[in-house]
């Protein structure tokens, strides 16, 4: 046991090492939002002065703002005098003990989703959160990211030793402007990742929140920034198939992606946050703003995304195509089932010469969801010879889900060519009576029918986590029929 | 193998089958004609166990089991297969992997080990050359853009695979031009063997000249009206269906 308990120590040494300093243990903030808390947090975090300004700014502009309710959903009002801006790491006094204390249902959803049985404790948040076999799994990792001179770090550690990049990229793709959420966020947000792949660089391996040190601490208000420089390549993976115990119920988070000349940044997501139970009790709102710059010409920025979770979705992943012949795309599967709400889709701004963009929307509803697709294709008087393919597809089961879409079109190029393409369909029962007949059983039928339509979403994303997403979307769809 | 005694069966509140009696014994081909309506379609579905249909007498006996008793996907397993009039389509899902699924699930219920993919890919090369199938066929979504050949193609080349011991085929001969029909035949030949039994429902006598019962019945009106061998398939291509229904009416 000895090693093991100096692998423990060594991965809270590092957990603070990465962004806390150690007497914060005492304070945790009082519930409340005014100048003092992000005062507060910037001290903590020990920011530079342009950071500290960068927030105060943002927050007297929130002040200024109303919720933005233009989306196809019901939210009961939020009160963000009611949310703790700054927390220590949780002493968790009451996170289970053991994976005995953990609730058998969430077990049984690891079981079948195979999560490794050492994972589980980690996402279940059992206390003893040592992560034993990953910690050299992690040390490799930063060895060879640090060979190929990636930087990969917690944001709050890119503060630190990366400031100069932090001033010249934050804020340039969403402004702390933006929007309702991104401006808070901006204001207040505690952590995140920064990945900045320098000129040339292919990233040798697939980036992954799965790797970074602290990923157990997921914050409310996450931060994310990558830098892709001329003529680099990154793959970014975000998020876990697997339901994390989490005890925030709003979570808005900001992620921006730079895509200079020739770079390509492909981020992918599968997101899998607490639904709700059966009744649409509970559940975390997920309101994000995620968008990227093709800032240099021959660029590339790439979103693919799984969503099956949160009681609310509020989300679209979006591409800013500066850059003459830049490329954006956009591939998604959003689920609600049970009383889920998801309003999900893109924005895609062609202002440089001969950009293309694809967007590919798969929307399944069940039990008594409602997803809409919400898109913009933006054609600038500029974008000479752009293009644009969207193809927009539900699915329904049952009868008491919904399915909507909304597609804005803005183009102001005669040049431009823009198709769009949208289905709607129920899973048949002639589709499930073909299955049964052949021998498969109801729910496998299902399965087999909402991966067919997934398919080339799924095609889209790393291999490893296109068999995760498939085994998610089954589970999350477990009793949707019958 | 087969036993329906006196089965009624409707749709909401319309009668279909108004008492079919029928006995198909291992090894024998049947062939169920009738006029439009007559419910040869509905007998076939309600065989197979789909949904919509409501059976509101008698018992169907296949192998000792109570066959009306079982879910669709508990029939198939146990070796009952119906072939479909209109094969649905289902876009992105690989016809190699539905069967391969269809397969293993069959296999399963037998006790059998389940075939890898390597395995199943030369199982169906084989059954794909006999119908005369391309190789795309194999990447291709489940009837997916099939023409209605390919489609009943499709169906047979399922049973082949699945080497059921009891196959409806359901107006597998409909829409089909001649060399079609001919590569279908020849499919469903192949596949006859002494511990299988399949029951051809058909409007033609067409489909008969190239597979040959072994039994003749005539449904009409939700009844077998006359069962004989297939010379009464060549009469009834004659003279109609009417003069059966009139003899059954005297009688």
């Amino acid at each position: 046991m000895s090693t093991s308990q100096q692998d423990l120590d060594a991965i809270v040494g590092q957990k603070y090492q990465h962004g806390f300093v150690t007497d914060i243990e005492a304070d945790t903030v009082p519930p409340g939002l005014d100048e003092d808390v992000i005062r507060l947090i910037s001290r903590k975090k020990g920011e530079p002065q342009f950071l500290l300004d960068w927030r105060l700014r943002a927050y007297r502009h929130w002040l200024g703002m109303a919720t933005p309710d233009w989306a196809h959903l019901r939210i009961a009002p939020i009160d963000y005098q009611a949310i703790s801006y700054y927390s220590a790491p949780k002493a968790r006094a009451d996170a289970p003990k053991s994976l005995d204390e953990v609730d058998p249902k969430l077990l049984a959803t690891y079981e079948k989703l195979g999560v490794p049985l050492h994972e589980r404790a980690r996402l279940a948040g059992v206390a003893v959160d040592a992560v034993f076999d990953s910690v050299s799994v992690a040390t490799t990792f930063k060895d060879r990211l640090a060979k190929a001179g990636v930087v990969f770090c917690p944001f709050s550690e890119a503060v630190k030793n990366h400031p100069e990049l932090l001033e010249r990229y934050l804020g340039t793709v969403v402004p702390y402007t933006d929007n309702f959420f991104a401006t808070l966020n901006s204001a207040v947000f505690t952590d995140g990742s920064f990945v900045y792949v320098p000129k040339g660089v292919r990233c040798p391996m697939e980036l992954s929140t799965y790797f970074r040190i602290n990923a157990a601490n997921t914050g409310q208000f996450e931060r994310t920034l990558i830098v892709a420089d001329e003529g680099s390549h990154v793959s970014y993976l975000e998020g876990c198939t697997a339901p994390m115990r989490d005890e925030n119920q709003l979570h808005a988070a900001v992620v921006e992606l730079v895509a200079l000349g020739d770079a390509e940044i492909k981020y992918s997501t599968v997101q899998n946050w607490y639904p709700g139970d059966e009744q649409g009790r509970g559940g975390i709102y997920n309101f994000v703003t995620k968008r990227g710059e093709c800032r240099g010409a021959n660029s590339r920025i790439s979103w693919t995304q799984v969503e099956t979770g949160s009681a609310i979705t509020w989300k679209y992943p979006s591409c800013v195509l500066t850059g003459d012949n830049s490329v954006g795309e956009f591939y998604s599967v959003a689920l609600a089932n049970h009383y889920q709400q998801a309003d999900t889709g893109t924005k895609m701004i062609h202002i440089g010469r001969n950009t293309r963009s694809t967007i590919v929307s798969k929307g399944i509803s069940a039990g008594k969801g409602q997803n809409t697709y919400r898109g913009l294709v933006k054609i600038l008087p500029s974008a000479e010879g752009a293009r644009n393919y969207t193809q927009c597809d539900s699915l329904l089961m049952g009868d008491t889900c919904g399915a909507h879409t909304f597609p804005y079109m803005e183009i102001r190029n005669p040049t431009a060519m823009v198709e769009h393409e949208a289905t709607t369909s129920k899973i048949g029962d002639d589709q499930l009576f073909y299955c049964r007949s052949r021998g498969i059983s109801e729910e496998d039928a299902v399965n087999m029918i909402v991966n067919g339509f997934c398919k080339v979403v799924f095609k889209e994303l790393p291999m490893e986590f296109a068999v995760e997403a498939q085994n998610l979307l089954s589970v999350s769809l477990e009793g949707a029929v019958g | 193998m087969l036993s329906i005694r006196d089965l009624h069966a409707r749709i909401g509140a319309r009668n279909i089958l108004k008492g079919v009696d029928l006995e198909v014994r291992p090894g024998e081909v049947h062939a169920i004609m009738g006029p439009n309506g007559s419910g040869k379609s509905t007998l076939a579905s309600v065989l197979a166990g789909r949904a919509g249909y409501e059976v509101t007498h008698g018992t169907v006996e296949y192998l000792g089991l109570d066959l009306l008793a079982m879910e669709p996907e508990e029939r198939a397993r146990a070796g009952v297969f119906l072939a479909f009039q209109y094969p649905v389509e289902i876009p992105g899902v690989n016809n190699a992997y539905l069967l391969k699924a269809a397969l293993n699930a069959i296999r399963r219920q037998r006790g059998e080990p389940e075939v890898d993919a390597f395995d199943f890919l030369s199982l169906i090369r084989d059954k794909m050359k006999l119908m005369q199938m391309d190789e795309s066929f194999l990447s291709r979504g489940v009837n997916e853009g099939f023409s209605g050949g390919e489609k009943k193609r499709n169906e047979i080349l399922q049973m082949a695979v699945l080497e059921p011991k009891l196959a409806l085929l359901d107006e597998t001969d409909s829409g089909l031009d001649i060399d079609a029909l001919r590569v279908v035949a020849n499919g469903v030949n192949s596949l006859r063997a002494p511990d299988r039994a399949i029951v051809l429902v058909t409007h033609y006598q067409r489909l008969l000249d190239y597979i040959e019962p072994d039994v003749v019945h005539v449904l009409s009106d939700g009844r077998i009206l006359r069962s004989g061998d297939k010379s009464l398939a060549l009469e009834l291509e004659k003279r109609g269906y009417d003069w059966v229904r009139q003899e059954a009416a005297v009688a």
